[in-house]
């Protein structure tokens, strides 16, 4: 199993609710999209499900156990296998790319392997292999603070692949790409639930990106599920109403980079063809 | 109320201004009574009187002494100095990680959630930050007085006096910078897994070296100065030798020596600056 929630609420310690009676149940190897407006909770529920956050309401189930109730050293077995792909990336400046992708596995490794590693790389094999599939193999030994956002962004993701984890999280994990790059990342991260078996759980704050990659799509606003639905029968009045609150205009990933194309309303209709594009 | 606040509606005031005030009125308040206690009267060196005293006690120190014989014991005492300050960090190290791992919120992972073993860990870092209180809590020159007369007189008291109290200074100021640092990366791989060694090295140290070896370096610096009271009391090194000046009214020898602290002084800045260069 991938995770289950049931009727589960998150207040954060300043009494604000980001989450409430949320119900889902995400299979092993399923692969979901999350989207919202901002301030839905994608981030909120993301943190959750990656039990960095604990529900003050309702049960949350996670491959198969209660976080919540296992022992120290059961939990953290469990958070082993629990990659979480982070919207900022949350890898030290000064830190090489290579040492950044190993960070991956020191929930696998034994102590002394990581701290060894420091002192010379065990795997460069595959930290190289993880940063091929994002076209970044020749920045191994370049350190992080030398790379742009939208590179750091993919070592992020490559350092999580790169954990081999069964549940796959990102909170917006491409919101720092253009177009082409965002859509090849999120390939790579289909395929590699694809080969792996991990479910994947995704937000995203482009919409077009969501029904090209994924079956199954969660509409989030003010902290509660609107619609959970296979991509094939979401209509664009349900997205639109999600985005109500936006505008008349659904975000998307193709119109955030043309620029200009903003104040042509066809944009909109060319890219949420959703029979066109509608799930794989 | 003026009409002049009311006038301003609620949004456009910084609801801070009010405690601003209040927190600089306490302070001036607590500060006033600080310095009639403490007799601060800085006009009194100014005084006539005052200022020949300071000439001729100052005068003593001219011309600095330079005979070879006094030179050769400098060198003997400048070269334990730098030991009982180099064994005394080192032996303070010995104690100053291990307490600060402990003792930081920065790598407790029972915080997120919070999770299993809370309890258990709280109190393992209060008694970290307690043990660390009392250790610098006693001056090392009390230390060194009871070591003198445990070990005779000699470096041996000196050094571990040092270990000691810096012990305690170093562990507290680690604790407080791993925690000030940008944690998240750290956080993320003990959300990951990981454990508290491998988030110290691949999450904290990356952004925390530069900070934890200037403040070592400086500690070193202020071991070296320590190091000459602890001499007066027999536990070796420049203090010693600046002990048996004084006491025969030879200033031209304290000059000598107190130049040799520059010195000191200034190699301490330039390692500093050094390190934290290699380090950026
Ligand atoms: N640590 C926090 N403390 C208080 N409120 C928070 C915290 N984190 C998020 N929130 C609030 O919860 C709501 C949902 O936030 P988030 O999950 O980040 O939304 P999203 O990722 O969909 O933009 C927002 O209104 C935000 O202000
Ligand atoms: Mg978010």
């Amino acid at each position: 199993m991938g995770f289950e929630l049931e009727s589960a609420g998150l207040t954060h310690g300043n009494g604000f609710r980001a989450l409430q009676r949320v119900s889902l149940r995400v299979g092993r190897g399923e692969r979901v999209a999350v989207i919202g407006p901002s301030g839905a909770g994608k981030t909120s529920l993301i943190r959750l499900l990656g039990t960095a956050l604990r529900p003050t309401e309702g049960r949350l189930d996670v491959l198969g156990a209660n976080p919540w109730r296992l022992s120290a050293g059961a939990l953290r077995r469990l958070r082993a296998r629990i990659g979480t792909i982070h919207q900022s990336p949350p890898i030290p400046p000064r830190l090489r790319v290579v040492t950044a992708i190993h960070a991956g596995r020191l929930g696998r490794w034994p102590a002394w392997k990581g701290l060894l590693s420091l002192l010379y790389p065990v795997d460069v094999a595959g930290a190289h292999a993880a940063l091929a599939r994002f076209d970044l193999a020749d920045r191994l030994f370049e350190r992080c603070d030398r790379l742009s956002g939208g590179q750091l962004q993919r070592v992020g993701i490559a350092r999580v692949l790169y954990q081999q984890p069964d549940l796959i999280l990102a909170d917006e994990p491409v919101s720092a790409l253009d177009p082409a790059l965002a859509d090849a990342a999120l390939g790579e991260l289909v395929a590699e639930s694809a080969r792996s078996g991990a479910s994947l759980f995704a937000s995203l704050h482009a919409v077009d990106l969501a029904l090209k990659w994924f079956p199954r799509i969660i509409g989030l606003r003010g902290g509660e599920v609107v619609f959970d639905l296979p991509t094939a029968r979401l209509t664009d009045s349900m997205l639109h109403e999600l985005y109500a609150a936006e505008g008349a205009m659904l975000p998307v990933q193709a119109r955030d980079a043309a620029a200009g194309a903003t104040t042509d309303p066809e944009a909109d209709a060319k890219v949420i063809r959703l029979d066109t594009s509608r799930g794989r | 109320m003026s009409a002049s606040t009311q006038a301003l509606s609620p949004p456009h005031r910084d609801p801070d201004t009010r405690a601003r005030l209040g927190w600089t009125l306490v302070a001036l308040v607590l500060l006033w009574p600080l310095l009639v206690l403490a007799e601060f009267r800085p006009w009194a060196l100014f005084d006539a009187g005052n200022l020949r005293v300071m000439g001729s006690f100052l005068g003593g120190f001219l011309p600095p002494a330079t005979s070879t014989e006094f030179l050769g014991y400098l060198l003997d005492a400048t070269l334990e100095t730098m030991a009982i300050a180099t064994a005394g960090i080192a032996l303070a190290l010995l104690l100053a990680v291990p307490l600060s791992i402990l003792s930081t919120r920065a790598l407790a992972v029972s915080k997120i959630g919070p999770g299993p073993g809370r309890l258990g860990d709280r109190m393992a870092r209060a008694a970290g930050r307690a043990l660390l209180t009392f250790l610098r809590a006693i001056p090392e020159i009390v230390w060194a007085l009871m070591f003198v007369r445990v070990l005779g007189l000699g470096p041996a008291a000196g050094v571990l006096a040092l270990a000691i109290t810096y012990g305690g200074m170093l562990g507290k100021v680690y604790t407080e910078i791993l925690e000030s640092i940008d944690t998240r990366p750290a956080r993320a791989i003990l959300e990951a897994g990981g454990g508290r060694f491998a988030a110290l090295a691949y999450g904290l140290l990356p952004n925390a070296a530069q900070e934890l070896t200037s403040y070592t370096v400086y500690r070193w610096e202020c071991a070296v100065r320590a190091s000459v009271i602890m001499g007066f009391v027999g536990a070796g090194g420049l203090g010693q030798l600046m002990d048996q000046s004084m006491k025969m009214l030879n200033g031209g020898e304290a000059a000598t020596i107190l130049f040799v602290f520059l010195v000191l002084v200034l190699f301490a800045d330039s390692l500093s600056a050094t390190l934290r260069r290699a380090l950026a």
